[in-house]
This record gives C-alpha cells, sequence and structure tokens, in this order.
C-alpha cells in the first residue's frame, strides 16, 4: 500500500533550504551582500502596515493553556501588536511595531511567560508549509466521501426493494457520480499501481486499482442489460476509506518532516568573510573558497576547514571527535569544520571548502552506510507481499470454477468481481497507516519526532542499543565536582569566572553564586583566550586557568571524566584546582537500565579518552565499551553487531555519530545534535532528556502488535467472507456491510495506542 | 415513483453544495491547526479572527 514504492530514504528531511537565503542576501549577483543583520533580528520579515513579524518555534506548548497564556499575555508586551498560536505545530507568530520592539524582546517576552522560544527562518520551510500532496489527497478525500454519501443513499434505495425502471433509474444516477468521482479520487492508487506494475513489481494498489476498475466497469455493464446487481457504492467507498488511511500516512510523515526541517532552520548558514580591505560581509556556506579569510566570533561554529591566522581561543571539538574537554588554539592551529569557538573571536584561512572537508569525508561515509544497508521490506510491504497472489488466485479461481461449472459468463465474472470487491485490502490498507498515524501521535507528545513509519517499525524490533557519550548519555556541559574549601579562593574565583564565557567558566560562576560567594573586588580583568583570565586583588595577581599557566605543572593527570580542571592561583600560594567534569544525564542510569530489561544489549562508543569513557559507563550501568572510536570504527562495530543478528538502535549527536546513525537499524538524536546527524537519523528526540526514548521503544513494540492484531483482523475476515463471495451468496449489499465494519473495527484498534507507553515515573 | 426525478436532484444537489463548502475551506486553510482549533472553542468570546491565514 502507501510505502511500497517510495523509498524510505526520500523522507528524509530535506537539506536545509539555503536558496531563499540566498537570494536575500545577494539580491545583485555575488559579490554584493548587505551586511549580516545582527542576532536574532534576521528572522524578522515585513507584515502590513509598517509592522514586522517574527515566527518562533517554542517547544514547550502543548496544551490549551499554553495557548492562553501566550495569546493573551504576549500582547501585553509593548510595542507587539498580535500573537497566534499555532498548537498542532507548536509555533508563535507575533506581529509587532519595530520601532517599540525587537525579536530578542519578543523571545524574552516569551521566556518571561515561561516558554523558551527559538525563531526559524520561514522561507527555508515554505515548501513543505505549503503541503500541496495534503492537500491533494484531501481534496479527493472529500470528493470520494460526497459521492459516497449521494450513492449510498441511492444503493439503499435499491436495496429496500426498487424494481425495474426505477431501479435501473437509480443505478445510472448512481453511475453517473460514481464514475467520475472514482476516476477522479483513484488517481493515487492508479498512479502507483502504474508505477509497481511498470517496474515488474505488486504492490496493494494493483488490486485496490483493480478492484475499483472493475466494479465501476462490471456495474455499468449490468446496469446497460438491467442487471440487479450494481457495485457503484463499493468502488467509491473503497476510494475514501483508502484515502483516509493514505492522508493519515501522509500526514505522519509530514509532521515529522516539518519538525526536523525547524531544527534544521535554526542554524545559521553563513560566513562571515573578511575582505582584504578589512570589511566584513556575510557569505552563504557554499560559496567559500580555500584562501578565504573568515572570522569566527566566540560562540560560533567554524563553517570550514582552516588554519588559525589571528586570535586565540579554546576549541571544543566534541562535534567532530567526541573529545570533551577545550583545547587552547593559537596561530597555526588547524580547526574543522563544526568545530565551536569558545573564548575569544578567531580568523581563520579557509584550506578545504565544500567536498574537501572533514564534514564532506562524513558525508561520504554516510552515503556509504546507507547504501550498504540492507533495504527494508515494511509491515504494509511484507502483508502485500502475500496477500496481492492469493487474492488474484481466489478470484480467477472462483471465476473458472463458475465456468466449469455451467454457468454463464456474465454470471461468473460477476462472483469473481465480488471476491475482488469483498477482499479489497480496504482494512489492510488502513491497518499500518492508522496504526503508524496513532503511534506517531502518541510519540510526537513525548517528544519524539519520527521522520518514517519504518523506523518505528524497525524501533519494535530492536535489540541492542548503541550511546555515544558526550551530549547523549552526558549533559554535554562541564558541572563542577571538587574544588578548593577556602572562601577566599571561591571569591577571587567568582571575580574571575564571571568575567569569561568559557563554558567552565561559566560552570564554576554558577557553582559560586549557588553557594552564595561574594564576589571578590577584582581590578584589571584580562582574558587571556587559550589560558584563562588574569586580574589584580588586594593580594596580588590572580589567575584563573590552564594548569601550566598558573604554575600548577601539565596538568596531566587531572584527566577525569570531561577531562580537567581549572588551576586558581591567588598572589603566591600554592594554586587550587577546581575540577569539572561532563555529568550524565539525570535520568541515563535509569534509561539504560530500562532499556536493558526490555531485552535491549546496551554498548557505549565514544570518541573521547578511555578514562571519563569508563567512568561514565560505570555510571550508566553499561560493560561494553569502546573509546577513542573513529567514525570508521563506530561503523564497523555497528555491523559487527549486525553479523551478529543484532537489530541495534544507535542514540548519538556528533558529526563523528553521523555514519554510525546512517549505518544503524534505526537511530534517534537529540534536538541539540548536529545537523548531519539529526538529517542520518530516523527519529528526533526533542529537549534534554532520555527517558523518552523507553516509552518509545514501548509504543513502537505496541504498534507492532496493533498492526498485526490488524492484520489478523483482515485475515480473520478474508476467511469468511471469500468463501461467501466465492459460492455468490455476496449481495452489493452484504460487501458494503463487511467493507465498513472491518475498516472501522481496525482504526478503533489502532486508536488504542493513543495510551500506549507510560512514562516513566 | 415520480417523486425520485425531484428528491435525487435535490439530494445532490446539497450534496454538492456540502462538497464545495468542504473545497473552500480546504483551500482557506482552516485545516492548519486542528489541535488549537479544538483549544480555542474552550475559550470565551475574545478569539480575534486570525491574522495569519494568509498564504
Amino acid at each position: 500500500m502507501t510505502a511500497l514504492d517510495a523509498d524510505p530514504r526520500d523522507v528524509r528531511p530535506a537539506p536545509p533550504d539555503r536558496t531563499g537565503e540566498r537570494e536575500a542576501g545577494r539580491p545583485e549577483g555575488p559579490a554584493v551582500a548587505p551586511a549580516r543583520p545582527q542576532g536574532l533580528s534576521r528572522f524578522v520579515r515585513d507584515a502590513e502596515g509598517g509592522r514586522k513579524r517574527l515566527d518562533l518555534l517554542a517547544p514547550s506548548i502543548h496544551c490549551a493553556n499554553c495557548l492562553r497564556a501566550i495569546e493573551r499575555g504576549l500582547p501585553k508586551t509593548p510595542g507587539l501588536i498580535s500573537a497566534r498560536v499555532n498548537l498542532s505545530l507548536r509555533r508563535v507568530a507575533a506581529e509587532f511595531d519595530p520601532e517599540v520592539l525587537d525579536a530578542d524582546g519578543i523571545v524574552a517576552a516569551l521566556g518571561d511567560l515561561g516558554f523558551a522560544a527559538r525563531p526559524f527562518d520561514r522561507d527555508a520551510m515554505r515548501d513543505l508549509e505549503r503541503d500541496a500532496d495534503g492537500r491533494d489527497l484531501l481534496a479527493r478525500m472529500a470528493v470520494a466521501g460526497f459521492a459516497m454519501m449521494n450513492v449510498m443513499l441511492l444503493s439503499v434505495s435499491v436495496w429496500s426493494g426498487a424494481q425495474d425502471a426505477t431501479r435501473d433509474l437509480l443505478h445510472w444516477v448512481s453511475a453517473l457520480i460514481a464514475l467520475p468521482a472514482a476516476a477522479f479520487a483513484g488517481v493515487p492508487f492508479f498512479r502507483s499501481a502504474l508505477s509497481a506494475l511498470k517496474a515488474g513489481r505488486v504492490n496493494m494498489d494493483v488490486p485496490i486499482s483493480l478492484a475499483i476498475v472493475l466494479a465501476g466497469g462490471a456495474s455499468l455493464y449490468e446496469t446497460s442489460v438491467s442487471g440487479q446487481h450494481a457495485y457503484f457504492d463499493a468502488a467509491v467507498t473503497l476510494c475514501f476509506f483508502l484515502l483516509i488511511g493514505r492522508y493519515l500516512d501522509h500526514r505522519t510523515r509530514r509532521t515529522a518532516r516539518v519538525a526536523a526541517a525547524e531544527l534544521g532552520s535554526l542554524q545559521a548558514h553563513s560566513a562571515t568573510l573578511v575582505a582584504a580591505d578589512g570589511s566584513r560581509r556575510a557569505v552563504a556556506v557554499e560559496d567559500l573558497r580555500p584562501g578565504d579569510r573568515l572570522e569566527i566570533a566566540a560562540g560560533e561554529r567554524a563553517p570550514a576547514d582552516g588554519r588559525v591566522l589571528t586570535g586565540r581561543s579554546d576549541l571544543d571539538r566534541s562535534m567532530i571527535t567526541g573529545e570533551s574537554a577545550p583545547e587552547p588554539a593559537a596561530p597555526g592551529a588547524e580547526i574543522h569544520a563544526g568545530v565551536l569557538n569558545l573564548s575569544g573571536p578567531l580568523q581563520i584561512e579557509v584550506v578545504a571548502a565544500g567536498d574537501d572537508t572533514v564534514l564532506a569525508g562524513i558525508a561520504r561515509m554516510i552515503e556509504a552506510a546507507e547504501a550498504a544497508k540492507s533495504s527494508y521490506a515494511d509491515w504494509a510491504a511484507r502483508a502485500a507481499k502475500l496477500y496481492v497472489p492469493v487474492v488474484h488466485t481466489a478470484a480467477l479461481a472462483t471465476l473458472v470454477a463458475w465456468l466449469m461449472a455451467g454457468a454463464g459468463l456474465r454470471d461468473s465474472i460477476m462472483t469473481a468481481v465480488a471476491v475482488l470487491i469483498i477482499t479489497c485490502p480496504c482494512a489492510l490498507g488502513l491497518a499500518v497507516p492508522a496504526v503508524h498515524a496513532a503511534a506517531s501521535g502518541r510519540l510526537f507528545r513525548l517528544g519524539v519526532f519520527l521522520k518514517d513509519g519504518s523506523a518505528l517499525e524497525r524501533l519494535a524490533t530492536a535489540d541492542a542499543v548503541v550511546f555515544d557519550k558526550t551530549g547523549t548519555l552526558t549533559t554535554g556541559e562541564p558541572a563542577l565536582i571538587d574544588a578548593p574549601e577556602d572562601p577566599d579562593a571561591w571569591s577571587a574565583a567568582y571575580a574571575l569566572a564571571r568575567a569569561s564565557r568559557h563554558p567552565w567558566s561559566r560552570a564554576l560562576a554558577a557553582a559560586a553564586e549557588a553557594r552564595g560567594v561574594e564576589a571578590a573586588p577584582a581590578q584589571d580583568l584580562t582574558e587571556v583566550p587559550g589560558c584563562g583570565v588574569e586580574a589584580r586583588l588586594d593580594e596580588g595577581t590572580v589567575r584563573l586557568g590552564r594548569a601550566d599557566w598558573c604554575g600548577a605543572g601539565d596538568g596531566q593527570g587531572d584527566e577525569r571524566r570531561g577531562g580537567s580542571a581549572v588551576w586558581l592561583r591567588l598572589g603566591q600560594a600554592a594554586p587550587a584546582a577546581f575540577r569539572f567534569e561532563d555529568p550524565l544525564k539525570p535520568d541515563a542510569a535509569a534509561t539504560v537500565a530500562a532499556l536493558q530489561a526490555r531485552g535491549l544489549a546496551a554498548s557505549l562508543i565514544s570518541g573521547d579518552a578511555p578514562e571519563p569513557v569508563a567512568s561514565a559507563a560505570a555510571e550508566a550501568g553499561i560493560v561494553d565499551v569502546a573509546a577513542r572510536a573513529a567514525p570508521a570504527d563506530k561503523v564497523a562495530r555497528l555491523e559487527a553487531l549486525a553479523a551478529q543478528g543484532k537489530k541495534v538502535l544507535m542514540v548519538g549527536d556528533g558529526i563523528n555519530d553521523a555514519p554510525a546513525l546512517a549505518a544503524a537499524a534505526v537511530s534517534i538524536s537529540p534536538a541539540s545534535a548536529a545537523d548531519v546527524s539529526r538529517a542520518s537519523a530516523g527519529m528526533v528526540l526533542a529537549g534534554t532528556h532520555l527517558a523518552p526514548l523507553v516509552t518509545a521503544v514501548d509504543v513502537a513494540r505496541a504498534a507492532r502488535s496493533r498492526a498485526m492484531e490488524n492484520f489478523a483482523m483482515a485475515a480473520a475476515y478474508n476467511l469468511v467472507c471469500v468463501p461467501l463471495a466465492a459460492f455468490g451468496f455476496v449481495t452489493p449489499l452484504a460487501a458494503a456491510l463487511a467493507m465498513s465494519g472491518s475498516s472501522i473495527v481496525v482504526t478503533l484498534n489502532a486508536l488504542r495506542l493513543r495510551r500506549a507507553g507510560k512514562a516513566l515515573p | 415513483m415520480t417523486i425520485l426525478l425531484i428528491t435525487v436532484p435535490v439530494s445532490i444537489l446539497l450534496g454538492g453544495i456540502g462538497l464545495a463548502a468542504f473545497m473552500w475551506s480546504l483551500r482557506s486553510g482552516q485545516y492548519r491547526d486542528l489541535d488549537g482549533d479544538a483549544a480555542r472553542i474552550l475559550f470565551s468570546n475574545e478569539d480575534a479572527p486570525p491574522g495569519d491565514r494568509k498564504d
């Protein structure tokens, strides 16, 4: 049925569409580009009457009260004219007066209401918004529904005893409505059946199309010879029910695709180019050439591979390598696309762009992994494979048997057509889409975005789970675990730490605030990128930073998890260490335990150093551990697991995980993950918690049971009805009852999923 | 049974009006936020007409 001839891969989100950005940024060719608007204002669009409009994504919107709180509360912000929430897509559209308010103000106002929100690039998503396919399906469904109701009205008159000329009149009117309606509404099935037949395959749309065409054609012939039975109602009812299934299926995919594209559109795909005269302009990442000079501000990711020309800073390479400890960078240092610049502005020279970057190498590995992955036949495809030959054989056997028994050609054909109509997989066509729609709706509310139905099916059978460490099992943000008790040290450290944007400084400042420490009166605060912060106090010079810079040796032996300590040197006193680690997410251990209880063998494969990996694994309760794994090693380990017959669920977020995510049977990546990782994963986890993973497995397994029950019901229905039809006992009335009844039962069964999978306590 | 000559066209006409109304509502984007609309009906009458429904 629906997914048969669709490659599962073409439902992955399209790469973020950058054409809009380029058109907007470069109206007159590549040489002219306006400076990039600062901060969030680049997301602002023009609205009517001099107003501006901002579209925001607020993932925490989930109920009617959120909607009301925002629509009532937000317009109280000065300068904000109107706010409208889209609850289905968790978005807010705000119109505001640019004289009074700006984009950051709106985000702040939403934050005050308790909703974290981020603007997104609406242009990049315009194609998805329009949803031409969905509207086409809905229109066909409406036509089929209209025809179904009218034809059914006429058919009931026939069934209740209309005779002779009256019956013929009613049949002719039915034909007038049903035939054009079926021709229009059946197009999606005809198209899919034809393309399958052309490719020499058979899918569920073949018997569907055949049943629609034969029901229409045979009834038309019967009507023309004043026959007693006509199946016009069956032809349009079939279209109507099956289009419901088709639309549900479409909506499941679209919701997830939109959600995934939204996440992608949050990221900027431009770089700041420094021209020879020192002026700066924004360019699209694709247009970078080796030799270009770029500026990377603190807090930005490098857009291309390069070499540092000027500036000192610390680099967070965890997205690329999985290493959790930042490392200093000075002129001459190599920097890879995707690396996060932490503390100071850097200027780099691009040494590789486009296809030559590390990122592009990873992309090639993803392609290879996907090509190597065996194609997956989803539940519906497998059912079709069993079902189609049986149906066609049954119809043919009926025809031959009736002819051999001496019945006329017309009677024989009508009976065979009745068999085809009664077996037409109405319930089967709804069985899987209804389950997918109910399950993905359930998962969506849990914060798991499903990219396509097959990911759900594969999750149901997963029996091994592989985690990445940094940013997946751990928070990816340092937390203070060990510090000197001396209050003077604390107050000095606080004064220095709050002056820096380095993640360790921020963690230290947060810890100091939590302790209620008063900052020492520090003077001449200077940040030395790559080293630390320096200031003057009454006691003399204070330094907070790297071990060797503070005179505490080379810092070796401090490689705890997260790798690391910051040292404080107060005057001439001996340096004291503030140690950090990258803590596990609060629910990591519980999630691992719950997954193991569900029969999934857990392992941890990380690119980080062995010590932090081992301690994270011990804390999370994972025994099978591999450290310092390059992207290719991760893929190799997954392939080894697959060779043992395991169906692996991969959970990862880094760019280095992307090939492994593509190679795994099914994969999930957190919303905070790198773009390519989210694109490679079959599911995306919103929020920072891991626990929805467990519920997702439960929902997937429940979905599998519901789908199997639905198949069983459809099979039982056919076992009863096919013999009746083959012996000629089925009238159009009986066919209509059986068809509607089985479809409704199957849908109701799928709806039970809405309560599946209780959240972890 | 001549009454059928009147009732049948009438029923088709009525159905056609319903179909046309559905097509109009589909084109004017009224199915874009079904969850939100389901929630809005619970609020008292202060819901302003949608300002963002143009494409």
